[in-house]
């Protein structure tokens, strides 16, 4: 239990928490949760600790959610962030109803998240950084007038600055823009390479709202004839035109001239792409892609000459006394010579549609050249708040949500369970029935027609009455070695919804457990384990309420492999 | 909440290694956390780390890495907060946190954690109520000396007696128990400001942020009230207004959960008792609105000959301190484009040094003072493709890699706010002692200074 201020305090919740006939009891209990929440003398990890298990609670009434809210408004002005950021969590999750709470919430720790983000402390700007751009997600507008704390300084790690610049590029507004892309373009000519690529892509990402001020600072980078920067901005474009017909003008316009300094392939292909696409409106295009086609035999990458084939085809239907010569060059290449597959497949498939007729190859080829519709696809606009509020001050904006996804995934095979609260009965005024659970239960065996359910507490009294009642139904004897852990077995028990009423202590001798559980047909069972001092075995007595044989056998094979289980696991 | 806790030095040597959960699973944790981190690809942050299972937090303090791992989604700012509180503390414990302190007080060290978390969970990080479980002593490398004057560092000043303290003075461990009689009774406040500021190549000032604090060190014995005096007529918020004139004026505050305040609204003046050790007692922040005018102005002149690629560069830079006031440790760095192998310089004063480290110009300037003004000239030669010959140097725009010049300094005695400290009392002296000495110290310091050519 972690320490909250004072021995008596210890007690006095300690008491209140775990007592089931306080869980029973909705009055009782919620007036144990406002005196925790009273409690003045904690320090921040207690603050902390209430916070967290807050979470749980669900108020009953509008009233009474107001009225937490209110107790608990203090500690949003806290010096410490991690109770702010605790409280601020708590708070958009109780108000999950009432939005207007929620954004006032986020108003006022707008304040708290400002100073953390200019911190001396690198890693907690970092981490008030994720959270910055978790609420932009929801609130674009939220930090813009702030715009000028998230400018990057010379002196800061770079991870720190490419969460700045996303920063810059998700809170552009009307006010803003001008200075925003000021300092942007600053960054552009960095002496980090990968600095100043990430301040390009964020101006692209910009152009998508402001497009003529944007194109035209890309078009001014483009006249450094610096080869990082000219490559990054020939992908921007492209991406841009797609976005925005509306620039096409401007970038065909821009583009003669950039061949000269671009090495790479991403950069290459969207030069090819766009030369292919828009090269009625550019007058060098096909003596760029001859260029090209000159020089395909020492080509290293393959992308490029099948961007090269599907531009050149597309050229040549709009240019066709330019292109037709190089074409034939180029399919001769590409089917005789080429030794990789693909590449070659894509030339012999294009050869055999200029044989069925050119107007084949127009209806096939001529698609169409931009859609705007895709950048609503792209950018949902505006998540609500709820769908984020739960993983707000965790790890999860830390690490970004696709990198959390295979995370979660690689931990779901390897965690034994969910955590197991010291005091199992947390778990009825919550809903808190862990996610994991439900995936566990097809990695064990399927028992048949068994179906365990989660019971909802029975209380030691009722299991002492119900176990004296009974007859031993089965009992059975079962290999064990040496020491284990009883909080493995508890908790891989819980995972089959196998309930421990008591349970000794490790190590003591002879060490019993005492287990219920219940069938969806309302079948109870009644488990004891018994492990003697000398033996090296563990005995085992189910007792049923109801006779019923089949059940029975199917519930012992789901205990006897749970328990095989442990058995392997720990040895 | 926590699995593990080490430090590591800075070449990822295990100082201290805390297993708390013990589900480590056999396997070298710290190892582990140090190869993932030197071989973390450039654009990933180092901060949160994952590894089968396991997320590893770290921060950085005075060379050494302060990691915790754990297996739960928890709150990082609780982590971060936790692993800044015990470097505070280890640093009170031990004098000073560093490599040599940590490898001489090892005992101590694991001490602390066992009484400051217990199972993983925290359990008071309060030095007060800590003192009363910690038995082992700390182990200090040479008793401090009145006549050490090392660098200049944190806590250390000038008071109205006109002694001087070495920045050692404050770094003996806080917390023996040794009723030592030559102890003495001291308490160090510091008022340290951080100036950022972003300066366009036009000259107009983009950007001004100041972020300010107050730090107390206090060896006096815990419980000894003091009240600290700030300056009267200063101001929160935009639209607050006291005395005449325009005051000083700070944006937003926030104080250390045990401040007392009821003075604060009337004379400015704050009450505490605090605990020894450590304490950040007000936080201040300003930004956009300076009452005094920036420290420094640089007025550069950049002339570029694209045909022999001849580069000239004459940089001005203006101290726009009262004359009274001087700035320490004034360095400007300058990247340069790449290629630059040499450069010629002429100086306007002896003292000052220049010279070409890593693809910039760094002018090192010991001591400026206010209102002076400092020049330099410096040429090299730019490689590159040759652009069109042009007829001598022009000034078109600059070549690039130019980049921005940063300058780094220390303002002794400075806060660029104007908050000031007027008085430091305490309530009452501590019997058999002298009189308990108090440091009190402003500083400003450059955290940012950019001004873009």
């Amino acid at each position: 239990m972690p320490y909250l201020g004072s021995e008596d305090v210890v007690k006095e919740l300690k008491k209140a928490l775990c007592n089931p006939h306080i869980q029973g009891d909705r009055l009782r209990y919620r007036n144990v949760i406002q005196r925790v929440i009273r409690m003045s003398k904690l320090d921040q990890w207690g603050q902390a600790e209430v916070l967290n298990f807050l979470l749980r609670y669900q108020p009953r009434s509008e009233e009474e959610l107001f009225d937490i809210l209110n107790l608990l408004d203090s500690f949003l002005k806290s010096s410490s962030p991690g109770v702010v950021m605790g409280a601020t969590k708590l708070f958009l999750i109780l108000a999950k109803k009432f939005p207007h709470v929620q954004t006032d919430v986020l108003v006022r720790v707008k304040g708290p998240l400002l100073a953390a983000c200019s911190s001396e402390s690198r890693e907690l700007c970092f981490v008030a950084l994720c959270h910055v751009r978790q609420i932009l997600h929801s609130l674009p507008g939220h930090f813009s007038s702030h715009y000028k704390k998230f400018f990057c300084s010379y002196s800061e790690p770079h991870y720190i600055k490419l969460q700045k610049v996303e920063v810059l590029c998700e809170l552009v507004n009307d006010e803003n823009v001008q200075q925003v892309l000021e300092e942007l373009r600053g960054y552009c000519t960095d002496v980090s390479a990968d600095f100043a690529q990430a301040a390009i892509f964020a101006i692209g990402g910009i152009a998508r709202t402001y497009t003529d001020q944007c194109v035209q600072i890309l078009t001014e980078l483009l006249g450094l004839r610096q080869e990082h920067i000219t490559t990054v901005v020939v992908q921007t474009f492209r991406d841009l035109v797609w976005l925005c017909p509306q620039c096409t003008e401007a970038v065909c316009q821009a583009l003669p001239g950039c061949e000269e300094n671009i090495q790479d392939s991403e950069g290459k292909q969207a030069l090819i792409w766009l030369l292919g696409v828009h090269g009625e409106r550019i007058p060098n295009a096909p003596y760029v892609l001859e260029d090209f086609v000159e020089n395909v035999k020492s080509e290293t990458f393959p992308a490029v000459k099948m961007e090269l084939l599907t531009a050149l085809l597309r050229l040549f239907l709009s240019r066709p006394a330019e292109c037709q010569d190089m074409l034939g060059r180029l399919l001769y290449y590409c089917i005789e010579e080429e030794k990789d597959m693909a590449v070659r497949d894509r030339g012999l498939f294009y050869y055999r549609l200029l044989l069925v007729g050119i107007d084949e190859v127009k209806r096939i080829l001529c698609s169409p050249k931009s859609d705007p519709t895709l950048g609503l696809l792209e950018d949902p606009a505006e998540r609500p708040v709820n769908s984020w509020a739960s993983d707000f001050n965790t790890l999860v904006p830390v690490y970004g949500k696709a990198h959390w996804a295979t995370i979660s995934k690689c931990q779901g095979a390897e965690r034994c369970g969910p955590e197991l609260p010291k005091t199992s009965s947390f778990a009825a005024s919550g809903p808190l029935i862990p996610e994991d659970n439900k995936e566990r239960e097809q990695e064990f065996p399927d028992s048949g027609a068994l179906m365990l359910v989660p019971n909802r507490q029975l209380t030691a009294e009722y299991f002492e009455k119900t176990w004296l009642s009974l007859k031993v139904a089965h009992q059975q004897v079962l290999p064990w070695r040496g020491e284990f852990h009883p909080d493995t077995l508890q908790m891989a028990l819980q995972v089959v919804n196998i309930q421990t009423i008591a349970m000794s202590r490790a190590g003591t001798r002879p060490w019993k457990a005492y287990l219920s559980a219940q069938d969806d047909t309302g079948c109870l069972f009644l488990i004891e384990l018994l492990l003697e001092p000398e033996n090296s075995e563990m005995q085992i007595s189910v007792k049923q309420n109801e006779a019923r044989t089949e059940t029975l056998n199917s519930f012992i094979s789901v205990l006897e492999t749970v328990i095989g289980t442990i058995e392997e696991i720990k040895s | 909440m926590i699995s593990q806790f080490f430090i590591l030095s800075s070449k990822g040597d295990p100082l201290i290694y805390k297993d708390f959960r013990g589900d480590s699973g056999g396997r070298d944790v710290a190892e582990l956390f140090y190869r993932k981190l030197t071989g973390l690809p450039g654009d990933e942050s180092p901060v949160v780390m994952h590894h089968d299972g396991r997320h590893f937090i770290h921060i950085r303090h005075s060379g050494l890495y302060l990691v915790v791992t754990t297996s739960e989604n928890v709150s990082p700012f609780s982590l971060l907060e936790l692993l800044s509180r015990l470097a505070t503390l280890l640093g009170d414990y031990c004098g000073s946190l560093g490599e040599g302190t940590i490898s001489r007080n090892v005992a101590l060290v694991y001490e602390l954690l066992d009484e400051v978390l217990d199972y993983g969970y925290v359990q008071t990080t309060s030095t007060e109520m800590l003192r009363n479980f910690i038995q082992t002593e700390a182990v200090v490398s040479k008793p401090f000396s009145l006549f050490d004057l090392s660098s200049v560092g944190l806590f250390g000043a000038e008071t109205q007696q006109s002694k001087v303290a070495p920045s050692s003075a404050a770094s003996r461990p806080v917390l023996s128990s040794r009723s030592d009689q030559s102890q003495k009774n001291e308490v160090f406040l510091d008022v340290v400001e951080r100036l950022s500021v972003l300066i366009a190549s036009n000259g107009s000032l983009l950007k001004v942020d100041v972020q300010g604090e107050i730090r107390l060190k206090s060896f006096l014995p815990s419980g000894s009230e003091m009240r600290i005096g700030l300056t009267e007529e200063f101001c929160v918020g935009k639209s607050e207004l006291r005395g005449y004139g325009p005051g000083i004026r700070v944006d937003e505050v926030s104080f250390h959960s045990s401040v007392n305040l009821d003075e604060f609204e009337s004379h400015r003046i704050l009450r505490l008792q605090p605990p020894q050790g450590e304490l950040t007692v007000m936080r201040y922040q300003l930004s956009d609105d300076l009452p005094s005018p920036l420290p420094f102005r640089l007025f550069p002149s950049v002339q570029w000959d694209r045909g022999s690629g001849r580069l000239q560069v004459y940089l001005k830079l203006r101290c726009d301190l009262p004359s009274k006031s001087q700035a320490l440790n004034v360095r400007l760095h300058l990247p340069l484009p790449r290629g630059v192998v040499s450069l010629s310089q002429e100086l306007s004063s002896p003292e000052q040094k220049a010279e070409l480290a890593e693809g910039a110009l760094r002018w090192d300037l010991p001591r400026v003072q206010g209102g002076s003004q400092l020049s330099g000239l410096f040429q090299m030669d730019v490689p590159g493709p040759p652009g069109p010959p042009s007829h001598g140097l022009s000034t078109s725009a600059p070549p690039l890699g130019l980049g921005p010049a940063s300058l780094s300094f220390e303002l002794p005695r400075h806060t660029c706010s104007g908050l000031q400290v007027r008085f430091l009392r305490l309530a009452f002296r501590p019997c058999g002692n002298a009189n308990p000495h108090k440091w009190v110290r402003h500083l400003s310091h450059s955290d940012a200074y950019v001004i873009r050519i």
